[in-house]
């Protein structure tokens, strides 16, 4: 269900080299690029199988002579297949940066290129939509911006019929749209928007991947919030992105994670989510996670992290929204199911992919802060030992299990009985040890709470060596008044 | 990390609320100096606490972590031709044909054949080209639509709205999809002969020169007669190429 039908291992991801990097230090060269804002995704198609290229090796870089002779070829050729053949040994050239540059400064190969494009000769009109989704790929600007006279085509060409043509066109603009800001601002008046929200309603997988594809682009532009978001939220996009993340047979995986990644990015810009939560985005979102613990649990399929991780980031910010309570939308994620798949979720990461864990806790923090019953959930469904469990992954981790106990403490004693006894007090002094102040910080919190609706649990601390484990910290700036709180509350007691 | 055994049972089982045990806060929680607060957390969109995800999308999208299927062998068939009147285009590959289909008989104008690349350019070409009531109407009100999908703009003349493409929409001027008609009569509203289109005559349609061949149009038609092999045929109708001249003497 996840294998690709077209892809290409390229070995430089982003301009950021990483051939012969160790998977660890490609994920901090990558990550490395996210900060400065670097990370460029763009997805290429390549429909060549390698030994098509007839010689046996890549492509040759073409000079200047050669992709002129091409293009006439193509525009001016007796034989259908002739011009075709001129356009397909163009394309293979521009699989190289050197010749993409070669062919813009070329002048009026453009030109030449987007009449070809527009032609009515079906095949070489596919074929010149390949040489433009090549020079997509590009990773300079200017690139980009040479192809800013074929926009107008690529977009029209998506109310058209042909799927594979479609398709094309819609990664060639996801990844022109990435590259370059002058391109987002030529599309945008073009008409983009309406242009998408008609191509959506394809029957064919394969172009709604594309579209989830470039819209993905379109929204994580820098401008997005002000310029774009706003348009699309106006449109029919929003209700029709959410059909397509309704669990049941039409669900295509791949589909999904293109259109759970856009609502990511629309809802992280938080410019109007109260719309969506009105378009049932909790209930959908809350139903997939179901689904996706149900998944988990009946295959081993690698790829289900990549559709789970932007539906948790999507429920966790939309749970923070004020309309959720006002609008009753909490009423939509009440169900204590939600509770039992995030913990099958967490299970699954932490065997496959532990740096989600983060971000499965984060959800499950943001579902027990204000809610009695998914905290009595947590109790009822015996989940305390196993959020327990995950405390030695990392100290973010640790910071984040201690905090979602802390919201079930909060609650009161009614909840810190059940907390009682148990591993929790053992688990706290043992989390006292740790050195991350953060850690720390958080496990007096809790151990504050504790103390204060469960007053037995004092005595066993002391006779734990509690007060030596407290100590080991009082000269820390950031924890020292809790200290020695607690040290008095402990001493009293 | 181990789960409950009844976990799988609970998310088999039906939806339900779990009855919750009872709140009662006391202030002293809260009193300095400690200072939790129970509160839902959220993220924007550069925060780094996205950082790991990101990448691990980034990686999706370059195909790097997935398991590159290899690109399949286009399926060949026994090479069969278009089934098309007047079409006698030849294909091995069904692809292909698909393409071709729908690029030159899927939008027909079923009154003088010209083939579009969506159903809503050819509709406005027969409202504007072949229905005689809208050359009235336009006499009397704004009918020339914008070609943008989700615009609503009207216009007077075709001239209008091509300023408008370009202006509003940004459109190139030598849009191929929006040739103003040639009309012979003089009392016409439009004269597109400003626009450096009148050597075309062919408007709304899919050329069949590329642009960069525009200036000497009567000579490259005269080349393409020659060399077109007779294998290949343009639904549009070849001949088409040589009326360019010829007034129009009905209105469909």
């Amino acid at each position: 269900m996840w294998s690709r039908r077209r892809g290409h291992l390229r070995p430089t991801v982003c301009g950021v080299e990483t051939s012969g990097l160790e998977p660890r230090d490609l994920g901090s060269a990558l990550r490395k690029a996210r900060r400065e804002q670097q990370l460029v995704s763009k997805r290429l198609l390549r429909e060549d199988a390698p030994e098509e290229a007839g010689e046996g090796c890549v492509a040759a870089i073409l000079g200047e002579a050669e992709v002129q002779q091409f293009l006439r070829q193509a525009q001016r050729g007796t034989e259908e297949k002739e011009r075709e053949g001129a356009l397909v040994s163009l394309r293979r050239g521009l699989q190289h940066p050197e010749t993409q540059q070669t062919f813009i400064q070329l002048e009026g190969s453009m030109r030449t290129l987007v009449g070809l494009l527009t032609s009515n000769q079906a095949l070489l009109q596919l074929e010149a939509a390949r040489c433009l989704h090549e020079l997509s790929h590009s990773e300079q600007s200017t690139i980009a911006e040479a192809c800013l006279p074929a926009t107008s085509y690529l977009l029209t060409y998506l109310s058209g019929h042909s799927s594979d043509f479609i398709e094309l066109c819609l990664y060639t603009l996801g990844n022109l749209i990435v590259e370059s800001e002058a391109v987002r601002r030529q599309l945008l008046p073009q008409g983009i928007v309406p242009a998408l929200a008609a191509c959506i309603q394809s029957p064919h997988v394969a172009v709604l991947e594309a579209l989830g594809y470039a819209l993905s682009q379109l929204l994580q532009a820098k401008e997005a919030p002000e310029k774009i978001i706003p348009s699309i939220l106006a449109s029919t996009l929003p209700q029709h992105m959410l059909q397509m993340l309704q669990p049941g047979p039409k669900l295509n995986p791949g589909v999904a994670v293109e259109f759970a990644w856009c609502l990511h990015y629309i809802i992280c810009s938080q410019v109007s989510n109260p719309l969506l939560i009105g378009h049932g985005a909790l209930s959908t979102l809350g139903l997939l996670l179901l689904d996706l613990a149900g998944a988990v649990q009946r295959t081993e399929d690698a790829g289900l992290e990549l559709l789970a991780c932007p539906v948790l980031r999507c429920l966790s910010n939309l749970l923070t929204e004020a309309a959720v309570e006002t609008v009753g939308g909490q009423m939509q994620l009440r169900d204590e199911r939600v509770v039992a798949a995030l913990f099958i979720l967490l299970q699954f990461f932490f065997q496959k992919q532990p740096s989600l864990l983060p971000e499965g806790l984060w959800l499950l923090n943001n579902l027990t802060a204000n809610s009695p019953s998914f905290c009595t959930s947590l109790l009822s469904l015996d989940l305390i030992e196993p959020l327990l469990q995950l405390l030695p992954v990392s100290n973010v981790v640790s910071v984040m299990v201690l905090t979602v106990l802390c919201n079930v403490a909060e609650k009161g004693p009614a909840y810190c009985q059940r907390l009682w006894p148990g591993p929790l007090l053992p688990t706290l002094l043992h989390t006292l040890a740790f050195s991350d102040t953060e850690v720390v910080g958080q496990s007096l919190e809790l151990l504050h709470l504790l103390f204060l609706y469960q007053p037995e649990a004092v005595q066993v601390f002391l006779q734990q060596s509690g007060l030596q484990a407290l100590e080991r910290h009082q000269e820390e700036a950031q924890l020292q008044d809790r200290v020695y709180a607690l040290r008095q509350t402990a001493l009293q007691g | 990390m181990q789960l409950p055994p009844a976990l799988c049972a609970r998310l088999a089982a039906g939806p339900g609320v779990a009855e919750p045990l009872p709140v009662e806060r006391d202030p002293a929680a809260g009193a300095a100096p400690f200072r939790f607060v129970a509160r839902p957390v959220r993220f924007p969109r550069e925060h780094e606490f996205f950082e790991d995800g990101d990448v691990q999308r980034h990686l999706y999208l370059q195909d790097v972590l997935m398991q590159v299927a290899d690109a399949p062998e286009k399926p060949r068939v026994p090479a069969f031709a278009c089934q098309v009147a007047g079409c006698c285009q030849v294909f091995d590959a069904l692809d292909d044909y698909e393409h071709h289909y729908h690029t030159l008989h899927g939008n027909v104008c079923s009154f003088c054949k010209r083939a579009f690349p969506s159903g809503h350019l050819l509709d406005a070409h027969i409202l504007e080209w072949h229905d005689s009531l809208f050359q009235i109407l336009s006499e009397r009100q704004d009918m020339y639509q914008c070609l943008v999908e989700g615009c609503t703009e009207k216009f007077k003349t075709s001239r209008d709205r091509k300023d408008h493409l370009v202006r509003i929409h940004l459109y190139p001027v030598d849009f191929r999809f929006d040739k103003p008609k040639k009309n012979r009569s003089p009392a016409s509203a439009e004269v597109p002969g400003d626009s450096g289109e009148r050597s075309e005559g062919e408007a709304m349609e899919i050329c069949s020169e590329p642009v960069a061949a525009s200036p000497a149009p009567a000579g490259e038609r005269r080349t393409y007669s020659h060399r077109i092999p007779s294998t290949i045929c343009f639904g549009q109708g070849a001949a088409r190429g040589f009326k360019s001249n010829k007034k129009k003497t009905k209105q469909c």
